[in-house]
């Protein structure tokens, strides 16, 4: 059995559509490209300033001047171009990206987004993030359903920092993905073998949940 | 008119307590060679408006840890922990910035544009003590533009007029702080003859470069 980010990346990779042009923010969102279904071809955005990103070069094929939103080695497809940091940032809040996948420390019922401070521990800056959540057309959250500990991370209200407010569309989680309506979190997906009551009993807010629930991809 | 000058003469332009915007992303596009040249003078005291600190040994990350930053206007420090012990320690002020209203505020500051209401950190932290309107329904933020009094500007190449060329990723910041810097230093790969770059290839109008420097 895959582990829990290659699920998640893998449920994230089927609900991007031919075309698309998505931002992969570091960690599990990274591994998004590598479950595209075949036939499906997206382009992949850096905010510092590229579309076409590929896969990671060799070490020996690495260039000094380009590198991926993380600061590591990066390699552009044919057909990819590169543009400076206003024009990048134009895309992402002009609307002209299909979707953003990032991390989450916290999202909770209303959509809002934490992933970018913990107060007095986790300092580093907001990169991109908060253009990206405030620009994109769907805003993607990447994430763990709970915390090392097994406290919910899905919460009624975020404690942290807001990266964004009312601006997540989708949750996907090892066991679950959810929607962001207006009503509140529609669980439309479960894991394999997980029941509605396994994934509320590790999630803050009630879950919307509809008739017919999917089972995520494996 | 001859704008190729010495490293060393470029120096003299950089004072202490000045602010500076430098060009680069996790220390791609950053103009290594001043910023060597800064430390071995000790020229203190700035406030730097950039995207990021790089790393400890690499970029901006070494103002940060010769300790000649006072202040930085940036959007992310999470790849330099030297960075982060000092704004922890109260030794190093930061005013994080979006990364994309980062950018839009250099570019406003030379584009004669005051400041731009973006949707960006709208209610959040960075909202605090800015106006706020709306448009359509939908609630947007004040930013307001950024100068400075010297922009160094990392490019691949340059004509002798100035004229700049950029590379992959290494563009990023450059060609917005050469825009916004009362006085702009490129540092640059290659020097070659006006005329030797196609005006179409041309990324920057040398217009806006005072001073080049071979990196």
């Amino acid at each position: 059995m895959a582990n829990s980010r290659d699920i998640i990346a893998k449920n994230i990779a089927l609900m991007l559509k031919d075309g698309d042009l998505v931002n992969l923010g570091i960690g599990i969102p990274t591994l998004v490209s590598n479950f595209l279904p075949e036939g499906v071809h997206v382009t992949l955005h850096g905010e510092n300033g590229c579309t076409g990103l590929g896969p990671a070069p060799k070490p020996e094929d690495a260039d000094p001047d380009l590198c991926n939103a993380g600061g590591a080695p990066a390699a552009l497809i044919p057909g990819g171009a590169c543009f400076d940091s206003a024009w990048s940032f134009a895309i992402i809040r002009g609307g002209h990206l299909d979707a953003t996948v990032l991390g989450g420390m916290e999202v909770d019922g209303k959509g809002n987004l934490a992933n970018w401070m913990v107060p007095g521990k986790l300092v580093a800056g907001m990169g991109g993030a908060m253009d990206l959540v405030a620009g994109a057309k769907k805003v993607i959250v990447a994430m763990e359903h709970a915390s090392k500990n097994g406290a919910p991370k899905i919460l009624n209200k975020c404690s942290l920092p807001l990266t964004g407010v009312g601006v997540v569309t989708t949750i996907v989680t090892e066991m679950c993905v959810i929607d962001v309506s207006k009503d509140g979190l529609v669980l439309k997906a479960i894991a394999p073998g997980l029941t509605v009551e396994d994934v509320q009993s590790k999630t803050e807010p009630k879950l919307i949940v509809p008739a017919k629930v999917a089972t995520m991809a494996e | 008119m001859n704008k190729v000058i010495s490293k060393e003469a470029a120096l003299d332009k950089i004072k202490d307590g000045q602010t500076l915007m430098i060009g680069g992303f996790a220390a791609v596009g950053t103009p290594a060679s001043i910023i060597a040249g800064i430390v071995e003078r000790k020229i203190g005291n700035l406030t730097i408006i950039a995207n990021d600190t790089g790393f400890p040994d690499k970029g901006i990350g070494l103002l940060v840890v010769a300790k000649l930053v006072k202040k930085m206007h940036c959007s992310h420090i999470g790849t330099n922990p030297e960075t982060i012990r000092q704004f922890n320690a109260g030794e190093l002020e930061i005013e994080f910035n979006p990364q994309g209203t980062l950018a839009e505020r250099m570019r406003a500051g030379g584009a004669g544009i005051a400041g731009f209401y973006t949707p960006t950190g709208v209610g959040t932290v960075i909202a605090d003590g800015k106006e706020t309107k709306d448009f359509n329904g939908k609630t947007y933020l004040l930013e307001t533009a950024l100068h400075a009094e010297v922009s160094i500007v990392k490019a691949h190449k340059a004509d002798k007029f100035g004229n700049l060329v950029f590379r992959r990723t290494a563009k990023n910041f450059n060609p917005l702080i050469a825009t916004a810097g009362d006085i702009v230093i490129a540092e640059v790969e290659e020097i070659v003859e006006i005329g030797d770059i196609d005006p179409d290839e041309v990324m920057l109008p040398g217009i806006y470069v005072d001073y080049i420097v071979k990196a």
